[in-house]
């Protein structure tokens, strides 16, 4: 069995393998329609959390910088295309011109945060992007007066869906004799954004870019005696990783048609963290898994937890949203404690952990 | 002038409870370098624990300062029993390990902390019974309660105990010694690890009681009080200089203090019919209007932006890092 499957031997397995992947992936949703359209669009939004923690996976995995507000950066995009697309302010650019207005103003961002911390060591950094995170969640809660710019706790609403020429990605549609739901067809722009994204993150992560950032992260004083651009690197992977979240909230803002502030909470941040570490910082396979895992989680709890409490003790003692929380943190935890590397280690943690046994 | 001395007053007694919770912060970073995130959550524990036993114990008669200390005896044990197992389960074990690691499952903890007193207490805001009769004392047109005079008083004994405690006893001195190195002080015969778990066990005691003090001083304890709380205490540790206790002490004053006059004067400053030149474009100005841009809905901000502020300018805080004196 095992030299049939031998890649070495038969390369073009590997190309078997792709397409295995490629079809499957084509063909989830309509399997998931047959369940429910919410399991597409349960579907879509683990993708979007894939989005994120990839790009947080830049800022923690690549280049070791803790960073536990980048759902700021998800908010700064969300509401970069709340405020162009939509009755709000009467705007309604189309997509292709706000998600990289969306990726821009958060990589902006990502600069601002990143310029006054990048002296400080690990812990510090973490508490000032909490913070960052929080004054960016309270200052859209308030920006409503003296001018109503974010409208507040109350969120912006009725927010375009993307459209190409009339052709709109929220509704129902049949082509080829195929039904198309609006989830259906995020489901695969969505794919493709992400398919997108994780061949930049795998090109970045052998280019001379993600070598100067995996030398940050071991020990910045000998990367910069070696002649590595510490501050700029930094600079640029903050930038990089809150760009991804930008377009990752942009996109959410337009599947979603409605943000508000609420969305934006330190809780979320931490959601992505967990997810980037128990996948396995700075693998990209690890973080995807991750991703994928924790955001179906509290989807699965609903399946599960609420009949079992119900068959054993007749009423809900705890609610499914507790469980997530705790499950998360023990994840957290557990993680460290037991496989500091996540699921998937990365090829590099994985040997300073051998090192470390040894 | 009354606004101010009133600011200063309300700033004085959070910045006073500020204070004892950055102590919990500072006297762990100071020893093991480690940020723990979870102290907040501790510090929320106290007040929830203190707070049931003092509603249950509220109708029974009993003079109300017997149930309030009777709350805070409890309150203060248990405390002391999460912060040792969280040493002991969640840091120890990564004692060796990358500083990413123990900052990790610090998150971890947290949240776990957070959710557990969810599932015990609910999402319900428990309420401080009127059982103390609190009188208001008037200074120069400022007024001040018992209560913040207790919270006060309170708060100077424990700091003051902190420091004897920390410079006058043996284990004050073990505690020095091994936050200046571990590995010397093992040599010297200090028990390393008792030490390191004392430190959380008596951070997680003045926890207990800032909690109690900040509860009472609100009136209101909830599962979410924890994190911002913490998070204010933890600025104010930066800001005196992060594992110095007298600077987590300061710190925490002069953040109240800061927070309170922002509060209460950033509507004033922020308000642009103030500013002629400006006013004259704004039509709201007209007729003694206001145009504010930012109030007091944003204080909860002040805290990161003097941490962002210190960090920048000054990242070893006002009474920078004196590596002798780090317990």
């Amino acid at each position: 069995m095992q030299s049939y499957l031998d890649t070495r031997r038969r390369p073009w397995l590997v190309w078997v393998g792709f397409a295995l992947v490629g079809v499957s992936l084509a063909l989830l949703p309509f399997a998931l329609a047959q369940i429910g359209t919410t399991w597409v669009r349960i579907t879509n939004y683990a993708i979007l959390y894939v989005l994120l923690a990839l790009g947080l996976n830049i800022v923690v995995g690549f280049a070791g910088l803790l960073d536990l507000g980048y759902i700021a950066f998800y908010a700064v995009g969300a509401y970069t295309y709340a405020l162009l697309a939509s009755p709000h302010f009467g705007l309604h650019l189309p997509f292709w011109i706000i998600l990289p207005i969306g990726a821009a103003v958060a990589a902006l961002f990502g600069v601002l945060l990143g310029a006054p911390t990048l002296k400080l060591r690990g812990d510090y950094l973490a508490i000032v992007t909490l913070g960052f995170g929080e004054i960016v969640r309270i200052v859209l809660n308030n920006l409503s007066r003296p001018v109503n710019i974010t409208n507040g706790p109350q969120g912006i609403t009725r927010i375009d869906p993307f459209a190409v020429d009339g052709f709109s990605f929220g509704t129902y549609e049949r082509f080829l004799g195929i039904e198309f739901s609006g989830p259906i067809k995020y489901y695969y722009l969505l794919l493709l954004v992400a398919l997108g994204i994780i061949v930049v993150n795998l090109r970045l992560q052998n280019s001379r870019i993600g070598r100067a950032w995996e030398a940050i992260r071991e020990d910045e004083v000998a990367a910069r005696s070696m002649g590595i651009d510490t501050r700029n690197l930094k600079l640029l992977a903050f930038a990089m990783g809150a760009s991804f979240g930008g377009v990752a909230g942009g996109m959410f803002s337009a599947i979603q048609g409605f943000i508000s502030p609420e969305s934006f909470v330190l809780v979320e941040s931490i959601m992505v963290v967990s997810m980037v570490v128990l996948g396995g910082m700075g693998n990209i396979w690890g973080v995807i898994l991750g991703a994928v895992l924790l955001s179906f989680v509290p989807e699965i709890l609903r399946w599960t937890v609420e009949p079992l409490q119900e068959a054993l003790f007749g009423r809900m003692l705890v609610e499914p949203e507790v469980i997530r929380m705790l499950l998360f943190g023990f994840a957290l935890v557990l993680v460290m404690l037991f496989r500091p590397a996540g699921l998937l280690p990365s090829a590099v943690r994985r040997r300073e952990l051998a090192e470390r046994a040894a | 002038m009354d606004t101010f001395l009133q600011q200063v007053i309300n700033g004085l007694t959070a910045g006073s409870v500020y204070a004892v919770v950055a102590l919990g912060y500072t006297m762990v970073y100071g020893i093991i370098q480690l940020i723990n995130f979870a102290h907040g959550e501790v510090v929320m524990i106290g007040a929830m624990v203190a707070f049931t036993m003092i509603n249950a114990l509220a109708p029974s008669g009993l003079p109300p300062l017997a149930v309030v200390l009777i709350g805070t005896g409890c309150a203060v044990p248990v405390c002391m029993l999460v912060g040792y197992s969280m040493e002991r389960l969640a840091y120890r074990p990564l004692r060796g390990a990358p500083r990413l690691a123990p900052l990790i499952t610090a998150i971890g903890v947290s949240i776990i902390l957070q959710h557990l007193a969810l599932m015990i207490w609910s999402r319900n805001i428990l309420a401080f019974p009127q059982i103390i009769e609190s009188q208001t004392y008037f200074i120069a047109g400022a007024a001040i309660t018992t209560v913040q005079i207790a919270i006060l008083a309170i708060c100077l004994a424990l700091m003051s105990g902190l420091a004897w405690l920390v410079y006058r006893t043996p284990l004050g001195t073990a505690m020095r010694a091994t936050a200046q190195n571990r590995q010397v002080a093992g040599l010297m015969g200090i028990d390393v690890n008792r030490v390191i778990a004392a430190t959380f066990v008596i951070g997680a005691g003045l926890g207990a009681v800032a909690g109690v003090l900040f509860g009472s001083y609100y009136g209101i304890a909830q599962y979410t009080m924890g994190s911002i709380l913490g998070l204010k205490a933890f600025c104010a540790a930066v800001l005196g200089g992060i594992g110095n206790i007298p600077g987590a002490m300061l710190g925490g004053v002069l953040l109240g203090v800061m927070e309170a006059l922002g509060a209460g004067y950033i509507g004033d400053f922020t308000d642009l019919c103030r500013y002629g030149w400006i006013a004259g474009t704004i039509d709201a100005c007209r007729d003694g209007g206001h145009f504010i841009l930012a109030g007091s809905n944003y204080q909860d901000v002040f805290a990161f932006v003097v941490l962002i502020m210190v960090l920048v300018l000054r990242p070893q805080g006002l009474l920078g890092e004196r590596v002798g004196d780090r317990a």
